[in-house]
């Protein structure tokens, strides 16, 4: 038809059917990793990315890192989702797909810098990832959209998602979970990397958000609270619940094993210089030798 | 109190309580937009059971829709931001959504969105946008869409579509549905007057030629430019002046070179839109004729500042600046200045 000729270049239609090759979790392309190797590699990554050319969010890469890699590890099953709505966590992603052969280990040397894929914040058609992030509050009113879908296919593929505490002052995740708590999704799991801290400081002192887990309970979430960092205790509060949507409140150290910045407001972006990269890698080799991730 | 006759009635107020009456107003109307969209909708949806109708508690649907295929009834609430993220989320799934809002909110408040999640994905999402121009009329400004066009025009994958009148609707839903990437159709509130003469067949990115004319070219989009364009047509015919009449529908991707055939060898071109001057019909015209033929073009837009005062859409288009009369005025304009 005349517009399919003249018009934008689209990819071509998807099957009839519902697919799943996007799915980030193919774990057959190479064998997945234990979530604390796969953490501590995640947090060396983020680092060497940090000091790239242009720096990275580093504080909150590194906050996420156990839970982007207990879901990588251990959860995500093929034809699971898992939306990054917390964009600028991307460093931490980008190790994962890397870890797990989605994309080529020695990409993640070209982050941020002219040529690459990867951009400060996921972009369109990387594999592994089903929607570009970035701007925040989507992630969630995307998920919700897949497992309304999931639901429509009567299937039992789940849906995770990682917001940022900060994030959670957009309107519109409030918009995507009230519907998901009115329609009781199941298999539909929002964790919130609850570090405590924006860009100009404590979220309590910015806009407060607490008291959050009766927040989400009220808008009809089962709520979850775990300590971000103890990964048995993640894998448990990071399974979905077949009878509706789960909010795992996960408690966070922004800049998570590196002390210079731990609960550091300046180390929500950081370009580290060539010393300071080092000092972190052997920091985040302390924290492996200790057991405490 | 006594009846007046029956000739009386007919040229008096419409009586809402006598139905002769008001089958007499409703005979110059064509059909009802939102009621000729949603036939179009059931017809698809009993065809693809990919076809999943996303509501934002715009009425209508619920009990039409709704009823008909609960399971793809989905009314995300008074929510326009989550409509479009939701619509994402199953699209990419391999679902087709349609999504209902008014054009305002389409646009501007779940504009962000639109843009990243459903057309920066290129996803199969279908933003069915009501209330476009002033059709709101009495609702007023808040409901007033005189952007959107410019708004979805720059989302670079986003089709555009304004069908001509409500006769083109179903057609124009139908081939939108064939489309792999994402859609924008915008529809007015209420009936408009039906359009003098055939309606030609709409095809999705072809302009649609409804006149001949050899002098001045006049190109509209929706049903009441559309309307002005004709009535102009007809009264500059009277002046001997043979004017050109283009239906550009489809706003993105214009069609270029059913274009330039309109729009080549007249002593100029006049745009006429439901819509403010900047980034609508007017500029999507100019940025395909201004790079390959020498005519001047003049923008019959809505100026101004509508909403201040209650009027029906049409009173409020003629009042700022979008009228029968402006076309002919411009078109005269153009050719008293032509070598």
């Amino acid at each position: 038809m005349a517009v399919a000729t003249t018009g934008p270049s689209h990819p071509p239609p998807r099957p009839h059917a519902p697919v799943d090759t996007d799915s980030p979790a193919r774990k057959d392309r190479a064998p997945a990793p234990s979530a604390a190797s796969m953490a501590q590699r995640i947090r060396q990554d983020v680092i060497r990315m940090a000091g790239g050319p242009e720096g990275a969010h580093v504080g909150g890469s590194l906050s996420c890192a156990d839970l982007v890699a207990v879901l990588y590890a251990e959860l995500l099953r093929p034809g699971d989702s898992f939306v990054l709505s917390k964009g600028h966590a991307a460093p931490a992603l980008y190790s994962a797909l890397a870890q797990l052969g989605l994309i080529p280990a020695d990409e993640l040397d070209g982050y941020a810098r002219p040529g690459s894929r990867l951009f400060g914040h996921p972009p369109y058609d990387l594999p592994g990832v089903d929607f570009a992030t970035g701007s925040l509050g989507h992630g969630l009113g995307l998920s919700v959209g897949l497992a309304l879908a999931e639901r429509l296919r009567g299937g039992d593929r789940h849906v995770y998602t990682l917001l940022g505490d900060g994030e959670l002052q957009e309107g519109s995740v409030w918009e995507a979970a009230l519907l998901a708590g009115h329609r009781g999704l199941p298999g539909l799991v929002a964790a919130v990397d609850r570090n405590g801290l924006q860009i100009t400081g404590a979220t309590e002192d910015c806009v407060a958000l607490e008291p959050l887990d009766a927040k989400f309970a009220a808008f009809g979430w089962q709520v979850r609270g775990v300590d971000g960092h103890d990964l048995p205790a993640l894998r448990e509060a990071l399974r979905p619940s077949p009878s509706g949507p789960v909010a795992v409140i996960a408690r966070t150290v922004k800049g998570r094993g590196v002390p210079f910045l731990e609960r550091r407001v300046a180390g929500h972006y950081a370009k580290l210089k060539p010393a300071l990269v080092r000092r972190a890698l052997a920091a985040l080799g302390r924290l492996a030798t200790d057991g405490a991730s | 109190m006594s009846r007046a006759p029956a000739a009386a009635d007919a040229a008096g107020p419409p009586d809402a309580a006598d139905p002769a009456a008001e089958q007499d107003t409703q005979a110059a109307l064509g059909p009802d937009p939102r009621a000729a969209y949603r036939e179009a909708l059931l017809t698809l949806a009993a065809a693809d059971p990919r076809v999943i109708c996303l509501d934002s508690d715009t009425g209508g649907l619920e009990n039409t829709f709704g009823e008909r295929f609960p399971e793809r009834y989905i009314n995300v609430g008074i929510a326009e931001a989550n409509l479009m993220t939701v619509a994402a989320g199953l699209a990419r799934r391999g679902f087709i959504p349609y999504v209902h809002t008014m054009a305002a909110f389409a646009t501007m408040r779940a504009g962000e969105f639109l843009k990243l999640d459903v057309v920066g994905n290129r996803l199969p999402v279908r933003v069915i946008a009501t209330h476009g121009g002033v059709s709101a009329a009495h609702f007023g400004t808040s409901h007033f869409a005189l952007e959107d066009l410019a708004v979805t025009r720059v989302l670079a994958d986003l089709a555009v579509v304004v069908p001509g009148d409500a006769r083109q609707i179903g057609a124009a839903v139908s081939q939108l549905h064939e489309l792999p990437g994402p859609g924008y159709l915008r529809l007015g509130r209420s009936a408009t007057p039906a359009p003098p003469g055939p309606a030609p067949g709409l095809l999705l990115g072809r302009a649609r030629v409804l006149r001949e004319g050899a002098d001045v070219t006049l190109v509209a989009a929706g049903p009441l430019p559309l309307l002005f364009a004709l009535e102009a047509a007809e009264v500059l015919a009277g002046d001997g002046i043979g004017a050109q009449v283009l239906d550009l529908h489809t706003l993105h991707p214009v069609d270029r070179d059913g274009l330039l055939a309109g729009c080549r060898g007249r002593a100029g071109v006049v745009t006429v839109e439901e819509h403010r001057p900047q980034g609508g019909l007017g500029d999507a015209v100019a940025e395909v004729v201004s790079a390959e033929l020498a005519v001047p073009l003049l923008r019959v837009a809505v100026r101004g500042r509508p909403g201040t005062r209650v009027a029906d859409q049409r009173t409020a288009l003629e009042a700022h600046g979008v009228s029968t009369g402006a076309v002919v005025d411009a078109a005269r304009g153009l050719l008293a200045r032509a070598p």
